[in-house]
């Protein structure tokens, strides 16, 4: 009793061994459910699986039913065009309002306290109200735009192709806006305000200021905040099934989406697990993106490059 | 903390900027405030929109005439049709049932795995370092095809169990990577000394690591909690039966029933729904924000 005791307080004492133990729980729940999926995943893109039925490998198969799918083509140029306007948008209207919020503001913790709102809020519930919100007879905008005399009739928001994507690019801005201010803010408040006043010491007018002092500063955050929102919005799934469910003529199908109609809706595992699959090549561009963007973070910190 | 920042900075309106106070008050107020009022007033619309349609009787709700910016005759209707004529409250308790225990499950976790890899420094700690990093980046959309075949076989589908357990697979790597930033700020003397003392791994951990981490338990802990409540996607995937449902999954899989929206108890039931985190939230805003912005920053 005394000597395994001791044995094993021994074992414990060995950082190796204790820092194996100590990583157990959060690699057994990470391998079962996050690695051991993302193979499955992969390999199930190469198989016909159904609902109820294992499939048999069937090479690329699928990829090949996809590329010819107009489905699948279409949803592929609307999650680039969503990405793409979705992105741009939110990164100048985020940049904006960071640095509005920047300034010196009476209730200054309070703004940014309800700004974060539409972030921390459910997006399926948020999207419930935007669904409202584009309802084609009683949208409170078609309402206000008809009393102002701009338009004569209804707008159908979520009823027509072109339409429906711009609403939906909306709603996913209005979501996204919060998370890139309040994160570029962050970047904001570490630039020493030292620097604007030798800038306007020199004569920098404020945009020069913003040109020559605050982007290039500002660079290494942006790069990793753009990341992370150009991979949630790839990869954007809540949004879309609530408001149109990829309606009408699948003209705002996403690649998420489109994967969960083939695959749990339709039980075509295997056809899903592709499209999602195909996913991948673009989040690794992303993130190889992101890498860079920290690298350069390094030496411009005045540190080394690893 | 205000009121410090606020000794600290020099008087007569000057602010960080430092050159502010030379713009003029009609400058500022075209260049800042309305712009900012017009953000706030686009954020925070949805929300008022939300609240207001709940409170309002279906003939005002579709009615074209009047103000529609106001209730004449404010009701409960909405409210009480929605707490005992659907089962909304089962989706409540489930939700925070299921948030919580996940994310009790991932704080526990992440600290024993966020101390070994930043404190214990095992033989390879960078490189599982760097690949819980990279599975924070994975997203949920590509996952749930593999994940709902798992689950089926684990036979989990159709309970509450199976959210669980799969929301820590985000969970996990989000807050190790925040705890890992709070643990690095710990000096390493701390825990020489406890050694020295003859202290145990785990009673430094417990005794001395943790109390000076608790910002960061309480940083990861909102996070992860407020995640699991918005998760969407699983809860859709791997629960069929009303019993088991979350809020989000609930409230847009069975309240919509037919052509005939009832606007009056879905606004209410997506109010009801996000009031939970946003008081939550209230209560510990700076934490939130020091974890959305640390986990970015570092």
């Amino acid at each position: 009793m005394r000597t395994q005791s001791t044995v094993l307080g021994r074992a414990l004492d060995n950082r190796h061994l204790l820092g194996l133990v100590f990583l157990l729980p959060a690699a057994v729940l990470l391998l079962l459910f996050l690695t051991y999926p993302l193979g499955l995943g992969t390999w199930l893109g190469f198989t016909d699986t159904k609902i109820g039925r294992p499939g048999v490998w069937v090479g690329l198969e699928n990829f090949e039913f996809l590329w010819g799918d107009s489905v699948t083509r279409l949803a592929l140029f609307n999650t680039l065009f969503y990405t793409v306007v979705a992105s741009i948008v939110k990164f100048v209207l985020g940049l904006w309002l960071a640095l509005l919020l920047n300034k010196h503001l009476p209730f200054k913790a309070f703004i940014r306290a309800i700004v974060l709102l539409p972030f921390i809020v459910p997006t399926a519930l948020s999207a419930i109200a935007f669904w409202w919100i584009y309802d084609s007879q009683f949208s409170i905008i078609s309402w206000v735009l008809m009393r102002m005399g701009i338009i004569h009739e209804y707008i159908d928001f979520l009823g027509q192709p072109w339409a429906a994507r711009f609403s939906t690019i909306a709603a996913n801005i209005w979501r996204g806006v919060p998370f890139v201010a309040i994160s570029l803010l962050a970047g904001l408040q570490t630039i020493s305000p030292s620097y604007y006043e030798a800038a306007s010491l020199d004569g920098a007018s404020e945009w020069q200021q913003f040109r020559f002092v605050t982007l290039p500063l500002l660079t290494p955050i942006i790069a990793v905040v753009m990341t992370f929102s150009v991979l949630f919005t790839f990869t954007d799934f809540q949004l879309i099934y609530v408001l149109t469910r990829g309606g009408p003529l699948n003209s705002t199908h996403l690649m998420a989406t489109l994967s969960f109609q083939r695959a749990i809706s339709g039980g075509s595992l295997g056809e899903g697990a592709a499209i999602a699959t195909a996913m991948v090549p673009f989040l690794l561009a992303a993130i190889l993106f992101s890498y860079f963007g920290l690298q350069r973070r390094a030496w411009q910190q005045g540190g080394t490059d690893k | 903390m205000n009121q410090q920042a606020q000794a600290v900075e020099p008087p007569v309106g000057t602010d960080r900027q430092g050159m502010d106070y030379l713009t003029s008050l009609p400058r500022r107020v075209v260049t800042v405030y309305v712009p900012l009022g017009a953000f706030l007033f686009v954020l925070l619309f949805p929300f008022y929109w939300m609240a207001i349609t709940t409170f309002k009787p279906n003939e005002e709700l579709l009615s074209r005439e009047g103000n529609p910016f106001w209730v004449k005759n404010p009701t409960l209707a909405h409210i009480k049709k929605l707490l005992f004529e659907t089962a909304y409250p089962d989706w409540l308790l489930n939700t925070m049932l299921i948030a919580g225990v996940a994310t009790f499950l991932s704080l526990f976790a992440s600290v024993l795995a966020a101390y070994s890899i930043e404190r214990l420094r095992f033989k390879g700690s960078r490189y599982v370092g760097m690949s819980i990093f990279l599975a924070y980046l994975v997203p949920p959309s590509i996952l749930f095809i593999p994940l709902a075949a798992i689950v089926y076989k684990l036979q989990l589908f159709d309970t509450r169990l199976a959210l669980m357990l799969t929301y820590p697979t985000f969970l996990i790597p989000f807050c190790t990577w925040l705890l890992m930033g709070y643990f690095k700020s710990i000096p390493y003397e701390l825990e020489e000394c406890a050694l020295i003392d003859g202290a145990s791994r785990l009673q430094i951990l417990v005794k001395i690591i943790l109390p000076l981490a608790v910002p960061g338990l309480i940083s990861a802990g909102i996070f992860a909690f407020t995640l699991s409540w918005n998760e969407f996607i699983y809860a859709l995937t791997f629960v069929s039966s009303s019993e088991a449902k979350t809020v989000p999954v609930g409230v847009v899989t069975e309240l919509v029933e037919g052509d005939v929206y009832h606007w009056g108890s879905l606004m209410a039931g997506a109010l009801l729904g996000s009031l939970p985190v946003a008081i939550l939230y209230s209560f510990f805003v700076e934490y939130y924000v020091s974890g959305l912005t640390g986990a970015v920053k570092e």
